[in-house]
């Protein structure tokens, strides 16, 4: 049933990568990412990869997890993989009707689709480990710098908060309606494209009338608690650094050097 | 013919770490043509177990027959015992969609596949139950209508189904005193004139006292007891340890027993107590008379 989806990905746990700072995940994800499509080279996918499955490793979520949510792109990375196969000119290997493949579009196709993997795995393995609210929190504190060029970090992360806080319960609240309907006797999702369409009134509209509802009572009781926008508010669960985002940091930069090195030198 | 639950076992979110043992082993006749009422202990496994009923939700393990016939299937018979179980949500008047409370209410008799006319007479009827005119609110829409008002089109929604068996999901929460026992009474009145059999959801134990024949009480996935009023408030250990409470007059009896007053404590419902009241009053009378 419907309630059965998760929110987001989020996988709850108690491992290193779930105890670091949202702020810092972020940061180093995106240096990860750079890292990627700048060190073009075997030994640095070797290195890139070897820190993908230690970080899969250290995150106690089951690979199978992030193999899923690589899923959905199944398609995008075949269609990289045989384009980069019959585009990239070298060495012949096999005749395909006025189609050529050859040995460099077959490890050029590898390498691409391995890149696109460990972009996706390791972006969905900071999904997993961190829960949607530590997200919104640290995209606002990492947004905040731009606040004096219009950028309204505060109620980008606000709306987000809200929107994810609601996402469960208006799938409770879809859950409930279509179940009522049903006991109605309502087909849902039966019979042709226009009895289909049909069927989503009688759920499409009690929804609608709940959200507007939630909205309204949600405005209503931030205003009883005086909310006025982000300035001068103060957190109950202040973010802060802890050692294990230092270490974190350390190995990063270490990672990155190695690899600018390898990649440079070589 | 009843419905039968057998060996049921139910999980929320299988494999994964939100997983949750909702209804384990649960086995339960519910008797036909009697009021049962089902009380609990919030997550103790209540709206679970009555949405199975209806094949809402499917079972991981074990089955619900109703008048002998599976509700989890694709064949025609088990859409026929899924469609003789007719649901009333909690807080149903947020299922309302329709521009208006007659075609609301029609909604449910004419996906059942019923005639206009029948429709029609179902409708009306419906209304009649929950006491709503007819003629004054058929056109109006449910949305322009009070809280209380809505929750009645919804119910009569369900009840236009005039299904043999009527489960209802606390049918009474959020309404005010006057409206419960509007909607007490109707439900009663309706299964004594249809004989129909009604499930009930409720954490009123007075309510329950009055008017069921048949009580379940679940704690943690599971049956904890089962039996007529009298039998299942007599005890008192086990409905606290599913952390309910005794109807109010059976603990007023028992507080003036304890207070010395020599009264029957095996009483749950208003009348019975008054009985029971005058009986050990009368008693002590005479016993003072008596002394003189």
């Amino acid at each position: 049933m419907l309630t059965d989806i998760t929110l987001g990905q989020y996988f709850p746990g108690d491992s290193l990568l779930h105890r670091m700072d949202a702020r810092v995940k972020i940061i180093l994800l995106f240096f990860y990412i750079v890292g990627i499509f700048l060190f073009d080279n075997n030994i640095c996918y070797g290195l890139n990869t070897a820190l993908a499955v230690l970080l899969v490793f250290l995150s106690g979520v089951s690979p199978r997890m992030v193999l899923k949510s690589i899923k959905p792109l199944w398609w995008i990375l075949i269609l990289t993989f045989v384009i980069q196969l019959f585009t990239v000119p070298g060495e012949v290997m096999a005749k395909l009707w006025i189609f050529n493949i050859t040995y460099e579009g077959l490890v050029k196709g590898f390498l691409i689709s391995l890149r696109l993997v460990l972009l996706i795995g390791v972006s969905s393995l900071l999904m997993l480990t961190t829960s949607p609210l530590m997200l919104t929190d640290a995209l606002e504190s990492l947004f905040r710098p731009l606040k004096p060029f219009g950028f309204p970090a505060h109620e980008l992360a606000m709306m987000m908060t809200i929107a994810l806080r609601f996402i469960p319960t208006l799938m409770e609240e879809t859950d409930k309606i279509i179940k009522a309907q049903k006991s109605r006797g309502s087909d849902i999702g039966e019979g042709n494209f226009l009895a289909k369409v049909k069927s989503m009134i009688p759920i499409l509209v009690p929804l609608f009338i709940s959200a507007f509802r939630r909205a309204d009572d949600l405005a209503m009781a931030m205003e009883a608690r005086c909310y006025h926008g982000g300035e001068g508010r103060t957190r109950m669960k202040a973010m802060r650094m802890h050692n294990v985002d230092g270490r974190a940091i350390v190995v990063m930069s270490l990672y990155m050097i190695i690899c600018g090195t390898v990649y440079f030198m070589l | 013919m009843s419905i039968e639950i057998k060996n049921l076992k139910h999980i929320y979110m299988p494999r994964t770490p939100y997983e949750r043992l909702a209804l384990d082993d649960v086995n339960l006749t519910i008797p036909q043509g009697k009021i049962t009422a089902i009380a609990g202990h919030t997550g103790s496994g209540k709206s679970t177990l009555i949405q199975h009923l209806n094949g809402l939700l499917e079972p991981a393990e074990g089955q619900v027959l109703v008048d002998g016939v599976s509700v989890i299937g694709k064949k025609p018979e088990n859409k026929k015992a899924r469609r003789s179980v007719g649901m009333v949500f909690q807080y149903p008047e947020h299922q309302l969609f329709e521009e208006t409370v007659a075609k609301d209410i029609a909604f449910g008799p004419r996906n059942y596949g019923c005639s206009e006319e029948d429709i029609q007479q179902r409708v009306k009827a419906a209304m009649d139950f929950v006491k709503l005119d007819y003629d004054t609110y058929k056109d109006r829409s449910p949305f322009q209508l009070s809280g209380g008002q809505m929750r009645r089109v919804a119910i009569a929604g369900v009840v236009a189904l005039e299904t043999p068996y009527l489960v209802l999901d606390e049918p009474t929460a959020g309404l005010d005193p006057v409206g419960r026992e509007e909607l007490m009474n109707g439900i009663v009145k309706l299964h004594k004139k249809k004989n129909n059999t009604v499930i009930m959801v409720s954490h009123s134990m007075d309510d329950i006292a009055r008017f069921a024949d048949h009580v379940i009480i679940m704690a943690h996935g599971r049956v904890l007891l089962e039996g007529t009023p009298a039998q299942v408030f007599s005890r008192e250990d086990f409905i606290h340890q599913a952390g309910l409470e005794v109807p109010r007059v059976t603990a007023i009896v028992k507080a003036l027993k304890a207070e010395g007053v020599a009264v029957a404590t095996d009483v749950y419902n208003m009348e019975d107590a008054v009985k029971a009241i005058w009986q050990a009053l009368a008693k002590k009378k005479a016993g003072g008379a008596g002394k003189c």
